[in-house]
């Protein structure tokens, strides 16, 4: 159906709203007690999530189990199951999340199917075995409200992933869906809307945290046949995933706030730019743009306005840079995804030439609800200059791998210990890496810190797109140095020289330390190398790939210098400066390290004890691992 | 009034206009800031502007990072600084980084003394090489019969790709892969010889190092002069003599014929001949073919076709036969200059003068680095004897005089041999773009109307201007003529041919911009276009101070007719002068 | 011309083109789809695709070597891809693939010679809470550690 007026949204949202009061009811009050047919719960839901993550543990066919089963008892009329995007704890994935008694199931397999329906769908007892278990306490959590991971969230940009089904349209308008844009269309002229975007001080969440409000201005401001927006989901940084969760779990808010931009600046067609790597974020993407078509909400005469809006999906190939705006540009004309230089900006001089707007996934997603909520709600959210909150991709050696999303302002060790749950196996934390390949390494004295755009920048990092990997006493400094530069070499155009063969050569002075091969001069070369990289390098890219090794360099020169001096790397992970040995006394001679080296390195009668030849080991470690008697040691 | 900035550069103030760069300011007040990517050959379009080899950044007051000045708008009140410790340190260390990937072999390399490279690392006092050692990127190299392609030394400027993508819009060459190992090179890195490259030379014109170089003959020549048993004549192309004095520091636009003609006989030449000799039989064919097909047409013989196409530029031919497949029954059939040259003179000369065929070798001195390879066209070796056995070009001349230790300066002035040697002004002017057309014009005029020309010069078909057209009255007739150079304006002309759009009788099309003072043999211009004005205002003069300047009027042609070939466009010419053309499209 | 493609697949890629307007702006979206048809793009594919869009073969060529997702080699039946993602590092993702590659004998980019496996990296999948992941078509396995990839292996004999 087409909706033409207010009128029409607000009754599909009355409609819809049916649907979902159930999921919004129980965030109300918690219920301790289950749910249950037989208890008299007359209507339920099962939300799953279908995020890349929990998909790749097969969580579809947690789905198919249960429309399967709920079929053979003869319920699914009295139950919805629903897919959903990611809910952000997908370290606990697949999540299964019952309504309305927010029964919060984690690591569900499709074999578990049958115990959710019988037990506690019909019978309304909770299945206690896949409850989320406090590491604190032991105790099970059964509401996801109720743990520290949710606990300090606060989610914005994403309100409806996990709460709402992607795929439908009408859900996402029971939530307050393309309100703003009725309203934008109806009542407001473009510049008013960008007047509320630059109250809000909402920032550009793509890394450079330009101010929103601005940019919009300055495309509305030029004078062009035609312009273009342009949704920049590329999302590039190894390790982060926000974009794609936002994509995959709430499309329409892109398509909504794409539309609201483009009716803002003046332009009549949008493109998303996207990881051809993420083919669930496009299907979504596909449907939502198709939905939004069928109900008249793109397309000609919107709202029964002059503005007409359109959106077409463009693919990135696997170029990284693609995700800097003037080489995304370049790609989407089908050519090498090269930067040029800026000015002009892509607002005067983008695509095909022509005015155009690039904003990030995650800086759309929070769009609709500052104009629903209005700006002083937003810019209420934050710190001074850092507004509203930001979806992290909290990862590595963390207990609750996920996506999270703080109010700006959150300190890192509430990031990594309260929400985040601590180091995995009690480790002792080290450093914690934010902004990708363009950010740098903090460490202990930065826990304290207020995350935002400017306190990262001077503490030596980014903000970047979110990616936020922690790493304990078992991470080498230098090796995550030289894994982030081996990645801006392979990612980096080519184009200019610093780039092209500054990084090359400091990708070969950090191989050089990591393998005990360097001197005190490579060190100082290493910075003064990488200073000047920054300073001559045609894009963002260059300008901030040695950014991981001068932080670590600063933070870290210790372990540094000890690979040089000592040739020793505190981490063990430098193979090149690492020995195998078995320990005499502690080897009983089973053998099965013998059998296990690939490199015929180890030597031994059954029985006796085993010895390892130095010049023929390549210190695969896998000895190590199989030795039960723990007679292998590395140093 | 365009608008106007102004800004501090150093400890000058200047006033721009909006929109300039921080390079041609600097320029404009004498300062030189360092530079090897960019190339902008102002008044043509040739212009490569990546701002992407990072040695010309400079200092921008509020700017985090250094600046490159030959991308950077001047804006109002901007403060400049183009030499601090900042800025030196960084433009080294980028520098050192280049030659960290570059084979330094100074000692052995064609470009060397020539080399932008080379050049900037003796300014920045480049003394070791802190970042050698590395890994080299994988480049590959090749030799054709016209360049040679070392792409170890590419330093990735992408000026070649420019020129041959946007200038001449061949696209046989252009970047491949990414990140350390990008390289320029054709389609599935393959041989430029497999490519539709038409060897027109721009992109080895225009590389600032000697990655992209011509193929050198001038020790093979040194070894025929030495051999008693050869006669070695040699012809001498009109654009030649209008730059080869810049090798010698005279400045552009010096005419040396006769310097050049006197330094030839003391390499040891037999005969000096002059390839604008040639130039006007070219005329004399052409002519008479554009004059057949317009009487036809006018006749009302819808089976002619036009516009017609002059033929003389051989990259122009090999760019017609790869993308123009279709359109190959609309040039003319005239061979260019240099291969009327050799075949009138292995063929006729020769004869007359006695000398046996495998005695005589032919060389051309030429601004072209395509005639490297028109020689080695199989229709011009009948029974495998080129017609011309090797031509070496303006630059490989230059060489070998000063190898000769031939103080070209102070030569005094010699005459070419006779018959070979005589031309008229319009052979003159063949080596600048609309020279042809001018020179057909006087002649076409002249037969067509049978009335002597009031003005020889027709200035309406002179200047760099890409495409121009002019309307030549033939007595009654409007006679629509067009002149096209740079293969991208040529492209342009023959689409709308293609589809039905064209609006010529005639067209000229020169691969080179400019015509042949700009060939891709010729000094280097290192982006200089007054260069090239200059050459072709030189040509203009010498057309100007010949006492014949019209082709039918040479005296030795019309010698050349009467014994030999009887008229234009008879069996005889046909056979001598003529060619065909043949379909290379392989894509 | 190095391999002739079969007539039915020069037929698609025009077709690809037609669609696509024989618009050189897409050329992207048109090697995505081209690259569908045989799980690479051969040298011929992209003359074929030159001469549609009427740009030079050089043109797509150096597109075609930018983007990794594109290849001119043919994978293996079962293309593995290691993945190379900051999360999945930290968690040991480099001595997964090092184990694999001892054992395939193949290095990164490379098809074992009886065309089965063909190894690549790639960042993050997205499914960073399994992290260190690996994936072998469709399938994603999660939490490996290098013992385990000869098992794994031997799934697909
Ligand atoms: C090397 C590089 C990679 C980038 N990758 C991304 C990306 O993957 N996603 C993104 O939104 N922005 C990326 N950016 C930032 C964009 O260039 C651009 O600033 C952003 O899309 C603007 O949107 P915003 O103002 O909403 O942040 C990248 C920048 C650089 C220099
Ligand atoms: S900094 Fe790197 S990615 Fe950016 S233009 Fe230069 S080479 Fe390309
Ligand atoms: S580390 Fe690997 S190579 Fe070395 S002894 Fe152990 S199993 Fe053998
Ligand atoms: S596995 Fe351990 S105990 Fe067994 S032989 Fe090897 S070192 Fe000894
Ligand atoms: S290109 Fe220049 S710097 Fe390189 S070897 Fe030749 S002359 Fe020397
Ligand atoms: S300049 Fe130096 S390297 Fe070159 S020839 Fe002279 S001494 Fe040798
Ligand atoms: S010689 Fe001319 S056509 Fe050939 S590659 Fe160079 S510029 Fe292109
Ligand atoms: S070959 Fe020469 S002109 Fe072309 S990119 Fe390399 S250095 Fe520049
Ligand atoms: S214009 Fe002259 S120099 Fe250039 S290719 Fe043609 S004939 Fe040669
Ligand atoms: S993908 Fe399921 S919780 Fe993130
Ligand atoms: S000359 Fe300015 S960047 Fe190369
Ligand atoms: S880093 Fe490997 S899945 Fe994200």
């Amino acid at each position: 159906m087409k909706i033409v007026s207010l009128n029409d949204l607000q009754q599909i949202k009355k409609k819809a709203e049916a649907l979902l009061s159930l999921r919004e009811a129980s965030d109300k009050e918690a219920q301790e007690q289950a749910c249950g047919l037989a208890s008299g719960t007359t209507h339920m839901q099962v939300l799953i999530c279908g995020g890349t993550g929990c998909k790749a543990s097969s969580s579809h066919l947690i789905a198919e189990n249960f429309n399967k089963l709920l079929q053979k008892y003869e319920i699914s009329d009295k139950i919805d199951v629903i897919t959903t995007g990611c809910f952000g704890f997908c370290e606990k994935g697949p999540i299964v999340k019952i309504i309305p008694d927010n029964t919060f199931y984690t690591q569900v397999t499709p074999d578990d199917v049958e115990e959710i329906v019988s037990k506690h769908i019909i019978s309304g007892n909770k299945v206690e075995r896949l409850l989320y278990v406090d590491p604190k306490n032991g105790q099970h959590v059964s509401d996801s409200k109720h743990m520290d991971f949710y606990r300090k969230q606060m989610r914005i940009a994403l309100r409806n992933c996990g709460t709402i089904d992607p795929e439908n349209i009408e859900e996402y308008i029971a939530r307050d869906g393309y309100m703003a844009l009725a309203d934008c269309l109806l009542h407001k002229k473009p510049m008013e809307v960008i007047d509320l975007i630059k109250k809000s001080g909402l920032r550009g969440r793509g890394g450079g945290g330009f101010p929103t409000g601005l940019k919009w201005e300055f495309a509305h401001k030029q004078e062009s046949d035609i312009k273009y927006v342009v949704c920049n989901a590329d999302e590039g940084d190894p390790g982060a995933f926000m974009d794609r969760s936002i994509m995959e779990g709430d499309p329409h808010s892109i398509v909504e706030a794409m539309t609201v931009c483009g009716y803002s600046i003046g332009a009549p067609k949008g493109l998303v730019y996207i990881r051809a790597e993420y083919p669930l974020a496009i299907q979504r993407l596909r449907i939502a743009i198709k939905q939004a078509r069928e109900y008249g909400l793109l397309g000609e005469r919107i709202f029964g306005t002059d503005f007409s809006f359109d959106i077409e999906i463009r693919y990135g190939a696997g170029a990284f840079v693609c995700g800097e705006e003037t080489a995304l540009i370049h790609s989407m004309e089908g050519k090498r995804g090269e930067p040029t230089l800026k000015p002009p900006f892509p607002a005067e001089s983008g695509y095909l030439g022509k005015p155009t707007n690039v904003n990030n996934v995650e800086t759309f997603a929070n769009i609709p609800i500052i104009l629903t909520k209005g700006p002083e709600w937003f810019a209420s959210i934050g710190t001074e200059k850092s507004k509203g909150t930001k979806v992290f991709a909290l990862a590595g050696k963390i207990n609750n791998v996920g996506l999270i999303e703080v109010p700006m302002g959150t300190t890192l060790r509430e990031v990594i210990y309260d929400i985040g749950g601590g180091i995995k196996n009690g480790k002792k934390f080290k450093a914690v890496q934010t902004g990708g390949p363009s950010g740098g390494c903090l460490t202990e004295k930065h826990l304290d810190t207020p995350i935002d755009f400017d306190n990262l920048l001077a503490a030596g990092s980014m903000m970047g797109s979110g990616g936020m990997i922690v790493m304990d006493e078992d991470d080498c400094m230098v090796s995550v140095a030289r894994f982030y530069l081996d990645f801006t070499v392979e990612e980096s155009c080519g184009k200019c020289t610093p780039c092209r063969i500054g990084n090359k050569r400091l990708l070969e002075l950090l191989n050089k330390i990591t393998e005990g091969k360097a001197t005190e001069k490579d060190l100082e070369t290493l910075s003064t190398l990488g200073k000047v990289i920054k300073d001559t390098a045609l894009c963002g890219l260059g300008q901030t790939s040695p950014n991981p090794v001068l932080s670590t360099l600063d933070n870290f020169y210790e372990e540094y210098a000890e690979h040089v001096r000592d040739h020793k790397c505190r981490a063990k992970q430098c193979k090149a400066l690492l020995t195998y040995s078995i320990n005499p006394d502690l080897c009983i001679g089973c053998h099965l390290c013998f059998k296990h080296c690939p490199a015929n390195a180890i030597a031994g009668d059954i029985r006796k004890p085993h010895s390892i030849n130095p010049d023929l080991c390549i210190k695969c470690g896998m000895c190590m691992a199989r030795c039960k008697f723990k007679a292998i040691s590395v140093c | 009034m365009e608008k106007q900035v102004t800004l501090q550069i150093d400890h000058h103030f200047i006033t721009v206009p909006e929109g300039s760069t921080i390079l041609e300011a600097a320029r404009e007040i004498g300062i030189d800031i360092p530079t090897l990517c960019h190339i902008d050959l102002k008044g043509t379009c040739v212009k490569n502007n990546p701002a992407s080899c990072r040695i010309c950044v400079v200092e921008v007051e509020g700017r985090r990072n250094l600046a490159p000045a030959c991308a950077t708008r001047c804006t109002e009140g901007m403060k400049v600084h183009t030499s601090t410790l900042r800025v030196m340190n960084a433009r080294k260390i980028v520098a050192e980084l280049i030659l960290s990937d570059h084979p330094n072999e100074c000692l052995t390399c064609p470009k060397s003394g020539n080399c932008e490279l080379q050049t900037l690392a003796l300014r920045f006092n480049i003394r070791e090489m802190p970042f050698n050692g590395g890994e080299l990127s994988a480049r590959k190299r090749e030799t054709t019969s016209s360049i040679i392609r070392n792409m170890d030394k590419c330093i990735f400027c992408r000026r070649c790709e420019s020129v041959c993508n946007d200038v001449q819009t061949v696209g046989a060459i252009g970047a491949i892969r990414r990140g350390f190992n990008t390289t320029i090179a054709p389609a599935f890195d393959k041989m430029m010889a497999d490519s539709e490259c038409t060897y027109c030379g721009q992109c080895v014109a225009v590389c600032p190092v000697g990655a992209l170089t011509e193929r050198d003959h001038t020790n093979r020549l040194l070894e025929d002069l030495a051999n008693p048993q050869k006669t070695v004549i040699v012809q001498t192309a009109p654009a030649v003599r209008a730059a080869l004095g810049e090798e010698f520091g005279m400045p552009p636009g010096t005419l040396v014929t006769g310097k050049m003609v006197y330094a030839l006989r003391e390499l040891g030449f037999d005969y000096v001949f002059d390839t604008d000799f040639a130039a006007d039989l070219t005329i004399m064919e052409e002519g008479a073919e554009i004059l057949n097909r317009l009487g036809r047409y006018l006749d009302g013989d819808t089976s002619v076709r036009l516009p017609i196409l002059t033929s003389c530029c051989p990259a122009w031919v090999n760019f017609f036969e790869h993308q123009f497949p279709d359109l190959l029954d609309i040039p003319s059939t005239a061979r260019s200059p240099q291969q009327m040259f050799g075949s009138v003179a292995k063929h006729v000369w020769a004869k007359k003068t006695g000398i046996p065929a495998e005695q005589l070798v032919v060389v051309s001195i030429m601004p072209c680095l395509a005639k490297k390879y028109e020689c080695d066209r199989e229709e011009f070796k009948p029974g495998g004897i080129p017609d011309v056995d090797y031509s070496i070009t303006t630059r490989e001349l230059a060489r070998l005089i000063k190898r000769a230790n031939i103080g070209f300066t102070l030569l005094p002035d010699a005459e070419f041999d006779n018959p070979m040697g005589a031309s008229t002004g319009a052979g003159a002017i063949f080596g600048a773009t609309g020279g042809v057309m001018e020179a057909a014009l006087r002649t076409v005029y002249e037969t067509y109307t049978g009335k002597a020309l009031q003005k020889v010069d027709f200035e309406q078909v002179r200047g760099l201007e890409g495409v121009r057209h002019a309307n030549i009255d033939l007595g009654g007739f409007e006679l629509k003529v067009g002149i096209a150079h740079g293969l991208g304006n040529a492209r342009h002309l023959l689409e709308n041919v293609r589809n039905g759009r064209n609006e010529y009788h005639v067209i000229e099309i020169m691969a080179c911009p400019g015509g042949c003072i700009g060939g891709g043999g010729q000094p280097l211009h290192h982006g200089n276009s007054s260069i090239l004005y200059a050459r072709a205002n030189a040509l203009y003069r010498e057309d100007a101070n010949k006492p014949l300047r019209k082709s039918h009027e040479n005296p030795y042609i019309k010698e050349l007719y009467e014994e030999c070939l009887g008229k234009p466009l008879s069996e005889e010419a046909e056979r001598l002068l003529h060619t065909h053309y043949f379909n290379k499209s392989i894509n | 011309m190095a391999d002739n493609l079969p007539c039915n697949i020069i037929e698609q890629v025009q077709t690809i083109c037609d669609k696509h307007g024989n618009n050189p702006g897409e050329l992207i979206n048109i090697l995505h789809e081209a690259q569908h048809l045989m799980g690479y793009l051969p040298e011929e594919m992209q003359r074929v695709i030159a001469r549609k869009l009427n740009i030079p073969v050089s043109k797509v060529y150096g597109v075609v070597t930018f983007y990794t997702f594109f290849t001119m080699t043919p994978k293996g039946k079962y293309p593995i891809s290691v993945c190379m993602g900051t999360a999945c590092y930290v968690r040991g993702s480099e001595k997964l693939l090092e184990e694999f590659k001892r054992l395939l004998g193949i290095e990164v980019g490379e098809t074992t010679p009886d065309g089965k496996f063909s190894l690549d990296c790639l960042r993050c999948v997205g499914a960073c809470g399994l992290a260190p992941v690996v994936m072998i078509g469709e399938k994603v396995y999660g939490r490996l550690q290098p013992i385990d990839v000869k098992k794994i292996l031997d799934e697909f004999e």
